[in-house]
């Protein structure tokens, strides 16, 4: 009960601090039981999502220049390396002045796990896991789990096939049954964990035996191969860096519930 | 995950400090690990931060204590990496390990830890909260996933840092020597240090307090 308020005042005084608070719009997503691409060591693979809170929309250029504009240190030619890499911002002409090309109502891109990391804990939120967000873009506009209707998994992959855009169109796509937008379409989206997703690069398949670079069961067998999407999004954020970033990545933020689940 | 909105917050406190002390390097501007300031407990309940380990090369890398695959196996490479340099060698250099399973290696599990795999003086086994493991892995390119049994897949890499915190090498190779990363660290160790490392600093600071 202390802890929590006092993280709140924290929050509060951070705030106050930016100059602003940013209001963005979350929905609740109730807790399940869920069947992920990703393998488990047990049997019955199926993992318990607790209810969280999940931005409505990923975060957008005019959001995102507020916060750098508010908060010097994430500035492109401010950020350590070691935090952002030189692909940072890097089609803003000025490191305040984002691409005329798109709207500002776009998603961002360009933007390190760090930086999306530190741009979610303004809003007191972080990324979410990757579960988590797995699981919000399993829905359609009816179901929650959509994932066996091929029309759906269709409709989905014909965004992969489509040719990219030069800019980024605004946020503000087809709700999904929780009143979650854009998470397939738009842009590709980091995850709290991406480091953890590892698909590939077990070298104990490749030929030297004192290499192991990956331990454990599992490392490289997925389950449900007919996912195509959702492996792409495993298979993209297991190559990244943390500092790494690319001009189809965004994000979005999640965050717990005000009241402790049960 | 409790204190991970303090981490958040200390991430973004910590860039003015971490630009702050690039100014100063001569290194290309931030690509000290050091500029991430991660609160992290030491075997024996001490607290410092990665860039109290500013000043001597450090072998780094990750684990937790219920692995019985792999995570032997690292700390007797980083054993037979230290046996293969000279006295003066190893004792300009420290270990560092950092726990990715802090709800089960708490300070008494590191320090049992300690004691059972024969770490001296020279070895840190630290811990910190789960938000903050996923960030010094993320500054370390490590990768580790909690599985269901509450075991984790991890890569197995060992890291070396140089003086000022700049990653110099990285070995994938366990159970044997790698001889790069050998060759990097005895040139580490061997540079005159200039100033009294970091860490020195730190465990005297707390003796006397």
């Amino acid at each position: 009960m202390g802890a929590r308020s006092q993280r709140l005042y924290a929050l509060m005084g951070a705030l106050a601090a930016c100059g602003g608070a940013l209001a963005a719009d979350y929905v609740r997503l109730p807790g399940t039981r869920f069947d992920s691409v990703l393998p488990q060591d047990v049997t019955p693979v199926s993992v318990t999502i607790a209810p969280f809170e999940l931005r409505v929309t990923p975060v957008t250029v005019d959001e995102y220049l507020r916060f750098v504009q508010s908060h010097a240190p994430w500035q492109r030619d401010r950020i350590p390396v070691v935090f952002a890499n030189r692909r940072y911002l890097a089609a803003w002409p000025a490191p305040l002045q984002p691409s005329a090309a798109q709207p500002r109502a776009a998603p961002v891109t360009e933007v390190s796990w760090f930086a999306a990391q530190a741009y979610c804990a303004i809003e007191g939120a972080r990324l979410p896991t990757w579960l988590e967000w797995e699981y919000a873009a399993a829905a359609d506009a009816n179901r929650a789990d959509a994932r066996d209707d091929p029309q759906w998994r269709r409709r989905i992959l014909s965004w992969y096939e489509r040719p990219s855009a030069a800019a980024l169109p605004a946020v503000g796509g087809e709700a999904n049954v929780h009143g979650v937008r854009d998470l397939h379409g738009l842009v590709w989206e980091w995850v709290d964990d991406f480091n953890a997703l590892f698909i590939s690069g077990d070298s104990r398949t490749q030929g030297d035996p004192e290499r192991v670079k990956f331990c454990g069961a599992g490392a490289i067998s997925i389950v449900g191969r007919d996912s195509y999407a959702v492996l792409m999004r495993v298979a993209l954020l297991s190559s990244l860096n943390a500092a790494d970033s690319t001009t189809h990545l965004g994000f979005r933020c999640a965050r717990a519930l005000k009241e402790a689940p049960p | 995950m409790k204190s991970a909105p303090l981490a958040r917050r200390q991430l973004l406190c910590l860039l003015a400090a971490g630009a702050l002390s690039a100014a100063h390097a001569a290194a290309p501007v931030g690509s000290s690990i050091y500029a991430l300031r991660v609160p992290l407990t030491d075997q024996n309940g001490r607290d410092f931060m990665l860039a109290d380990l500013v000043g001597q090369p450090v072998l780094i890398s990750m684990f937790y204590t219920s692995c019985d695959a792999v995570c032997p196996m690292i700390f007797e490479t980083l054993r037979l990496t230290l046996a293969r340099l000279n006295e003066r060698e190893r004792s300009h250099v420290r270990v560092v390990m950092v726990s990715f399973d802090p709800a089960r290696d708490t300070v008494a599990v590191l320090g049992r830890t300690a004691v059972g795999r024969g770490a001296d003086a020279r070895w840190t086994l630290a811990r910190t909260s789960e938000a903050d493991a996923r960030q010094v892995a993320a500054v370390l390119g490590l990768q580790y996933r909690r599985l269901a049994s509450g075991e984790f897949n991890h890569s197995s890499e060992i890291v070396l840092l140089d003086e000022r915190g700049q990653i110099a090498q990285r070995s994938a190779l366990l159970g044997n020597v790698d001889p790069k990363l050998l060759q990097s660290l005895r040139t580490l160790a061997a540079k005159p240090t200039a100033e009294a490392p970091g860490f020195q600093r730190h465990l005297s600071r707390e003796t006397a307090g």
